[in-house]
């Protein structure tokens, strides 16, 4: 009891949460079960899983230990301030941070209990199974019809009446189907932005993923359009994994069903999301949602 | 920290006066009046260059479009058999020996005055060019039934009486510095009375490959060994070039290795031209035999010199694809091919195409790397094929500009004329390319 009160007191004096830094042993080994009780929460059907998880932007560690499970079918949300590695974690779930050269990872990101990093791993067959939609919503320039056909495409269906089938039920399932029925050979880029970020959705989910990563899907959208992507996401629920990054905190809170805090890099709390809300564990974390910093 | 509201009326503390309504509405006028005048200075450049542009164009349309025409003088040819074929062996070896100058000089006697005697004889066959007679000797040959019988033909002038129709030379000029004597210039005149003087389109200009005699020089050969150069440029060093920048930009990570090639290939770029000539020569033509003055060489010479430009292009073209339309395709399992040729190539396309065009454009251009692989010769026929001996349009002005018979004067400006506008052919057809590629999505 008394180290989180001293964990309080550091908070307050606005000092990083260092685990292990101030005390001595036993202290320190109290408070690890402390961090352990504010980032294990019971999981049921774990899809994806970080182990020891870091991340090096060449010197730059932008990821420190990051352990969590995140559940099946459910929606998860990555908080936390601008600059603290949501993005970064999320991007290594799909492997997409190969694109960036220098960058180097320990520790592992199992899906479905396989290493992602493993050297058997396809990263083609990965980003087929772990879906993304991206902070800015970057159509191909091409139709609409062949935005959420290519996914397919690549996979080799090229059969007219397969993919027909396909692009309705994924525009249909993206809640776009009435809104460009009747346009489908225009070019993609013409459409709204909300729009273009649900036709993002549609592509994504073409290619029937088992998990979807949202990176901020709503940041540059009114609060029309933000609704409309949130209320997909619910219907979305019980069909993908999703895991969504945002920085509005209310958005996590009335979408998701777990919340992971993320702070510097490092995972400062992360379980149901109305417990982290209502009733977080650590100071950080209710320093953030309260609107105290970040 | 200041909780102060800011008012025009309450001035900030930053700074009082300086940022009153009246006092910004004052400096405004002067700001305004700079942004004028640079306006101005801007308008004035642009038509400074278009002044130069229109200045380079009248003059050479000016000079040159004499040398799209040539002068015609209408005879009645009678084809002797007496002098064509003496013996009527009817032997295609004895008509095309024939001389044939003969019947042109016995046609001009008939209808001119004071045309006795020998001289006057030579002095008549000057009037029309060398080249009257081979095309006569080309009609028999085509159809000897012609033989005995009267053809009312026109034939081409010479060079100097071209010029005199033309007005280019002037007749107040004493008469031994002139090319054509007092008599000949009254013939001329004599025939230009009987309406037997005509100025047409030149056949020849456009039709035939480099000649001696300035009527007969044509600028074709040089067009045709201009198309195949530029594309056997084009052939090599687009593909060559795309794929080079790709691998760069695309699959090659960063190392010493890739930094050494990008430095050379930015020096290469900077290469003057006449040292890609030496090298096509030492290796073309030297180590892999391959023949003098033909377009093969031409092409692979400029293909050297154009491929720095394009790869350059190309991968800022390539740079400049936006890295969400990358991440798009890979997070949908592209493979990096697949990302490559559905997205990114056709992304790049128009950017890889403008280099190409500058790059064209300058090889088109060239002399200097031409002239080292012997591409300057003297060639009078029209290249069949990419590995006959030719000669490209540059070189084509830059021979006749060489040349001391003032005819050849109108036929550089004309032959610089088909120049630009084989060049404005050239970029329109590329600019229609890349509108395409554009529009593409
Ligand atoms: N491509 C990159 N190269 C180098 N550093 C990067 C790169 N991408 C992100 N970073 C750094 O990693 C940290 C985490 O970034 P990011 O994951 O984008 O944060 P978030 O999404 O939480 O705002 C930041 O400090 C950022 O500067
Ligand atoms: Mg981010």
């Amino acid at each position: 009891m008394s180290q989180s009160t001293e964990a309080a007191a550091l908070s307050s004096l606005s000092v990083p949460f260092r685990p292990g830094g101030v005390a001595d042993g036993s202290a320190s080994l109290a408070m690890s079960e402390d961090i352990a009780r504010a980032t294990q929460p019971q999981i049921e059907n774990s899809v994806l899983e970080a182990r020891d998880f870091c991340l090096w932007y060449g010197e730059k560690q932008a990821l420190k230990n990051i352990s969590m499970e995140v559940p099946e079918k459910q929606i998860t949300a990555f908080i936390g301030p601008s600059g603290c590695g949501k993005s970064t974690l999320l991007r290594s779930i799909n492997r997409l941070n190969d694109l960036v050269p220098s960058v180097r990872v320990d520790g592992d990101i199992l899906f479905e209990g396989e290493s992602v990093f493993g050297a058997e791993v396809d990263t083609n067959l990965l980003r087929k199974r772990v879906g993304m939609v991206f902070q800015k919503s970057n159509p191909f320039p091409k139709s609409i019809y062949e935005n959420v056909a290519y996914g397919c495409r690549i996979q080799g269906i090229s059969h007219r009446t397969e993919l027909d089938e396909i692009v309705e039920r994924s525009l249909r399932s993206s809640a776009l189907w009435d809104e460009v029925k009747d346009r489908l050979d225009d070019v993609a880029t013409g459409l709204s932005g909300g729009q273009q970020q649900r036709l993002c959705i549609a592509r994504a989910i073409a290619v029937e993923p088992e998990v979807i990563l949202f990176d901020e899907p709503c940041s540059a959208l009114d609060p029309i359009a933000t609704a409309k992507i949130e209320e997909l996401m619910k219907e979305l629920r019980h069909q993908y994994t999703q895991v969504i990054v945002t920085h509005n905190m209310q958005q996590a809170s009335r979408i998701s069903d777990f919340t992971a805090f993320l702070y510097l890099g490092e995972l400062i709390e992360y379980g149901p999301t109305k417990s982290v809300f209502i009733n977080p564990i650590r100071q950080q974390t209710e320093d953030y949602i309260t609107g105290r910093f970040g | 920290m200041n909780s102060q509201p800011i008012s025009p009326q309450a001035p900030s503390p930053t700074g009082p006066a300086q940022l009153g309504v009246d006092a910004v509405r004052a400096r405004l006028r002067k700001r305004n009046a700079a942004a004028r005048r640079f306006r101005l200075l801007c308008q004035a450049a642009v038509a400074c260059s278009l002044g130069f542009l229109f200045l380079l164009l009248a003059t050479l349309c000016l000079r040159g479009y004499q040398g799209f025409f040539q002068t015609l003088i209408e005879v009645d040819i009678f084809f002797d058999p007496q002098v064509l074929d003496p013996d009527g062996s009817g032997d295609a070896e004895v008509l095309a020996s024939a001389n044939y100058g003969s019947l042109i000089r016995s046609s001009l006697q008939e209808i001119l005055p004071d045309t006795e005697g020998r001289r006057a004889r030579r002095a008549l066959g000057e009037l029309v060019s060398l080249g009257a007679a081979y095309e006569l000797q080309n009609r028999v040959a085509a159809d000897p039934a012609l033989v005995g019988t009267t053809q009312a033909l026109s034939l081409v002038a010479s060079d100097e009486v071209d010029l005199l129709i033309k007005g280019e030379l002037s007749r107040e000029v004493e008469e031994s510095e002139r090319r054509l004597s007092d008599l000949q210039i009254a013939w001329v005149d004599a025939l230009d009375a009987q309406g037997r003087v005509r100025t047409r389109l030149s056949r020849y200009f456009f039709t035939s490959g480099d000649s001696r005699e300035p009527e007969m020089a044509g600028v074709w050969g040089a067009v045709v060994g201009s198309a195949y150069t530029m594309l056997i440029t084009l052939l090599l060093s687009f593909p060559l070039g795309v794929a080079t920048a790709v691998y760069l930009e695309e699959f090659a990570g960063k190392n010493r290795w890739t930094d050494l090639i990008e430095i050379n290939i930015n020096n290469l770029a900077a290469v003057p031209s006449i040292v890609y000539g030496l090298l096509g020569l030492a290796l073309f033509l030297n180590v892999f035999g391959l023949p003098r003055s033909a377009p093969l060489v031409g092409g692979l010479v400029l293909t050297l010199m154009t491929l720095p430009i394009i790869i350059i292009a190309s991968r800022a073209a390539l740079r400049a694809v936006p890295p969400s339309i990358r991440e798009a395709a890979y997070g949908l399992g592209a493979s990096p091919m697949q990302a490559l040729v559905h997205h990114i190539l056709p992304l790049a396309l128009p950017g890889m195409l403008t280099g190409t065009i500058i790059g064209m454009a300058r090889a088109l251009g060239e002399t200097a790397p031409l002239l080292m692989i012997g591409m300057v010769a003297f060639i009078v026929d029209v290249p069949q094929g990419p590995l006959d001996p030719a000669t490209v349009l540059p070189v084509q002005v830059y021979l006749w500009a060489d040349s001391p018979e003032r005819a050849f004067e109108a036929k550089t400006s004309a032959a610089i004329l088909v120049l630009l506008t084989f060049l404005i052919l050239m970029n329109t057809l590329a600019v229609a390319l890349r509108k395409k590629a554009e529009r593409r999505w």
